[in-house]
């Protein structure tokens, strides 16, 4: 049982049983209610002098529970902050909760305990009001500064019919470009010391090199980085609050467009969550064609990520190389789904479709095709004498760094830690695969590109699995809640008549409780924390996204290189602005 | 006055050629990237490059009102100036040459270097931060290659004994020089790349990071300039490596401007080879690749050579 958790009782010993009370949830994650004054004690108990401690915070975010009809806790509580811990050594998360009234929405700022928590806290603030007293810059991270309101509060309107009419002045043109106006002093930066004085090189929003619109104040001495402000929030599509709105099926093509470049790797981890909560067994034809996908789709993101990498460091033919690959999987994807980048194809308890027939002979071809290609760029790229001196050594941090602020994935296995949630915690069946979890030794730019470049192997090596042993059988679960649900019957028998016609006008109603899922995506671990009242659509949606930590940690290790490697630092992490911002 | 024709005979071909020479780029780099490149205009795409041509020249004239509008117009002109006055002291056979200097090398050196000041020029004027940096780029760069520029070429000037183009062209009668200075033309080579800045040798301009480095804030045909003086100098350097090192004109059966042709648009290809190949090193590195090798490697050579030239005249005597 979770409340017999050894850690459990240890908090408890330390921390009063009172202090600490166990929550259950439908995921099976321990969850513990704490009070407002041991939050940081605790946390940093959890983080540092805990037997197995938690040391990364794998996530935080608030929920509204205002408008929530099963809110777990007393009626006063509403506003819930949530911190989801993870521990390495147990393979176990941990989520810890704290309740807060709305006549006085503060807690104590866990900065001191994990850097990474800057920005967690800069987008809770952002999003729900909530401040955090000792923070460093409380303030908005995703939202212009201009904004009135925080939006994923229950009484913040989703839809533009709901607001005034936007209107967009020369004189608001005017105010919105003077509050983008970088103030060094805001940051408690220095425009110059004794000797130097510094300049203030504004990196985007549109720029050539940061792969999307993404804005680096970089603080410069002659071309040497000193420090950088990522300003991030001009991709913000408000993924989350759409959740609200959305039902718990038509949302599913927006979680293609998180990560633009994963695809249908999006789906993965926010249908894994549904069918936690609704209790769906996915059947193993289907289970095995999600893995496949998500696979080429990977293949696909990292081929992206490959050619842009060498063209960050100058290199201007390798990119058209991949791309051209990229196009070979999107043509399997378009013969299997009918669509390319976006396929919106995998469904509440399996997937749209069965495969083509010819199918076996797409995927086929091009497993004999790749490998020789990766070879060949093996020589262009990874070999070559002047990207090896641009990108070894740049950008390095230890395996310890990583973890403390959030890192996964790729940028992760770069350190030599060799963690893939596949492999820990398996799950659409990745268990029963053979493949091997890449590592490297020095963690700096070259060494993340051999990891991904290794990935792509092992993917085609999960693809010739799948190709080789696709079971029999059907592709959508026999259940209630798969959506849209088989129509088989409905012809003869007016109550699932009524039932399919419900499922579809309407949506499925998922149970009531909360769940997490995550996966090994593309560029990290993405995860879904999801509520349900019980409704027909989702009553809070959280994505954790790895690029959002990825990117906040890039002042940290561009600091001391020269303007040239912040570029190469910048591909080498391989973030995906839609999938920082949501 | 026979040389005016000619010089306006050489103006419009060098233009020409240029053009042709962005055109041909465009459609390599398009076949080695397994793309098309230009195909539209003209027989395969041949006229793309005047159609570009005509839409810098109808663009509008813009000046950024932050620029030092002198400075800012004068940057693109400096850098085609130089270059093609550099053109004058080149033979392009026995007697296809405007000015027949007897310090051809070193008036070439001097003028073409001269197209640095375009670039730090356009980064000062532009007055804008990207631009400064390219420009300042610019001026570290000059500084690691002109030295070993100059003096790579030495050892060719030791072996014909004059600094005259012609002189040393009919020197390779029997033997092209860059066999007995293999090390010397592979150094100017390389020189010849940073001069006109190509990659990997683009730093001033890397767009992955400085947008378009110098001329970021130039647009219209005074962009139109930059471009077109970084193409005359591949023309330029090209046709000087074919003089110094390939023999120039000589060559069996054909005529003298045929071979000499031939040879500078092989030189040429190697020019656009090298930017569908390599990645561009840091700034850094180039200045401490020209100091620590490029540097050594030339005085070496030039050592070399001086004592072979002695030890052979000591048998002489």
């Amino acid at each position: 049982m979770i409340r017999d958790l050894p850690i459990l009782n240890e908090l408890r010993l330390k921390f009063g049983t009172n202090g600490v009370q166990v929550e259950e949830t439908r995921d099976g994650v321990p969850t513990i209610r704490v009070d407002r004054a041991s939050v940081v004690p605790l946390l940093r108990f959890l983080k540092q002098d805990a037997e197995q401690p938690y040391p990364m915070l794998f996530d935080m975010t608030a929920i509204d529970e205002r408008n929530r009809k099963t809110r777990p806790m007393e009626a006063s509580n509403e506003f819930t902050v949530t911190y989801q811990l993870f521990s390495f050594v147990r393979n176990q998360d941990l989520r810890v909760k704290v309740a807060l009234s709305s006549d006085d929405l503060a807690l104590p700022s866990v900065t001191s305990v994990w850097p990474s928590a800057n920005w967690y806290e800069r987008e809770v603030w952002d999003m729900f009001g909530i401040s955090f007293n000792g923070h460093p810059h409380l303030r908005r991270l995703l939202m212009p500064k201009s904004w009135e309101g925080h939006p994923l509060r229950k009484d913040h309107p989703a839809r533009a019919t709901e607001m005034t009419p936007f209107e967009l002045t020369d004189e608001d043109v005017e105010t919105e470009q003077d509050l983008l106006k970088f103030n060094p002093e805001d940051w408690g930066m220095q425009r110059k010391d004794d000797h130097i004085e510094y300049m203030f090189l504004n990196l985007g929003p549109a720029h050539t090199g940061t792969h999307g619109i993404l804005r680096l104040v970089v603080q410069l001495a002659g071309e040497r980085i000193v420090d950088i402000v990522p300003d991030i929030g001009f991709h913000h599509r408000a993924a989350e609050k759409m959740g609200e709105r959305q039902t718990w099926h038509t949302y599913i093509p927006y979680t293609d467009r998180i990560d633009y470049l994963g695809g249908v790797m999006n789906e993965l981890p926010y249908l894994l969550a549904v069918e936690r909560l609704a209790g769906i067994r996915v059947p193993a034809r289907a289970e095995v064609i999600r893995v496949m996908l998500a696979e080429l789709f990977r293949i696909a993101s990292h081929l992206v990520w490959y050619g842009t990498f060498a063209q960050d460091v100058g290199q201007l033919s390798p990119v058209f190389y991949m791309f051209t690959d990229r196009e070979r999987i999107f043509r399997i994807i378009e013969a299997i789904t009918g669509g390319r980048m976006h396929p919106g194809w995998f469904r509440i308890g399996g997937v749209a479709h069965d495969l083509p027939v010819g199918w076996t002979h797409l995927v086929r071809e091009f497993l004999e095709y790749l490998p020789s290609r990766l070879s060949e760029y093996d020589d262009l790229v990874l070999r070559n004498p002047i990207f090896q001196a641009r990108t070894k050594g740049v950008g390095r941090y230890s395996t310890q760094e990583a973890i403390d602020w959030g890192v996964t994935g790729p940028g992760l296995r770069a350190t030599g830690f060799s963690w893939d949630f596949r492999k820990t915690q398996p799950y659409s069946g990745y268990e029963q695969f053979d493949f091997d979890v890449p590592t490297a030794v020095n963690g700096d730019c070259y060494d993340r590109g051999l990891v991904r470049v290794e990935e792509m192997r092992q993917s085609l090596r999960i693809i010739g699995q799948c190709l080789e042993y696709m079971p029999e059988g059907p592709t959508k679960a026999d259940h209630p809640l798969a959506t849209p649900p088989n129509k088989d019957r409905t012809l003869q028998d007016i109550e699932t008549l009524i039932h399919h016609f419900l499922a579809v006008s309407w949506g499925p109603a998922i149970p009531a409780g909360e769940v997490m899922a995550k996966v090994e995506a593309t560029k990290g671990c993405n995860a879904y924390y999801l509520i349900s009242d019980g409704a027909p659509w989702p009553y809070r949606v959280r994505i954790r996204t790895p690029s959002f930590p990825h990117i906040q940690m890039v002042p940290l290790i561009s600091k001391g290189h020269l303007l040239a490697d912040l570029l190469a630092i910048l591909g080498s992490v391989d973030f995906v602005l839609a999938d920082v911002d949501r | 006055m026979k040389a005016l024709p000619f010089i306006v005979l050489l103006l419009g071909s060098l233009l020409t050629i240029s053009a042709l020479l962005i055109w041909v780029e465009r459609r390599l780099l398009g076949q080695w990237q397994e793309r098309y490149g230009p195909n539209r205009v003209g027989p395969g795409g041949i006229l793309q490059t005047a159609a570009d041509v005509i839409k810098l020249l109808t663009k509008e004239d813009w000046i950024p009102p932050f620029a030092d509008k002198t400075v800012f117009i004068l940057a693109p002109a400096v850098v085609v100036s130089a270059v093609l006055l550099s053109f004058a002291v080149v033979p392009f056979g026995p007697s296809l040459v405007v000015a027949d200097l007897n310090i051809g090398i070193l008036f070439l050196l001097a003028v073409s270097s001269l197209s640095a000041y375009s670039i730090v020029l356009a980064g000062w004027a532009s007055n804008s931060k990207y631009a400064l940096i390219g420009g300042l780029r610019g001026a570290a760069q000059m500084f690691s290659y002109e030295v070993y520029m100059g003096l790579s070429l030495m050892g060719v000037v030791m072996l014909a004994g004059s600094f005259r183009l012609r002189d040393i062209v009919e020197a390779q009668q029997n033997l092209w020089f860059c066999i007995p200075q293999l090390l010397g033309v592979g150094i100017f080579f390389i020189a010849a790349l940073a001069e006109t800045h190509r990659l990997p040798f683009d730093i001033p301009e890397a767009e992955a990071e400085l947008v378009a480095g110098y001329h970021t804030e130039y647009s219209g045909m005074k962009f139109g300039l930059f471009f077109l003086g970084e193409y005359l100098g591949i023309v330029l350097m090209s046709s000087l490596i074919v003089i110094l090192f390939f023999g120039g004109w000589q060559g069996p059966w054909l005529p003298p401007l045929v071979w000499f042709g031939t040879k500078t648009v092989v030189v040429m290809m190697l020019f656009l080879l090298m930017r569908a190949t390599f990645p561009r090193p840091r700034f850094d590195q180039l200045i401490a690749f020209g100091w620590t090798i490029m540097l050594p490697a030339t005085l070496i050579n030039l050592l070399v050579t001086a004592a072979v030239i002695l030890m052979n005249r000591h048998d002489v005597s």
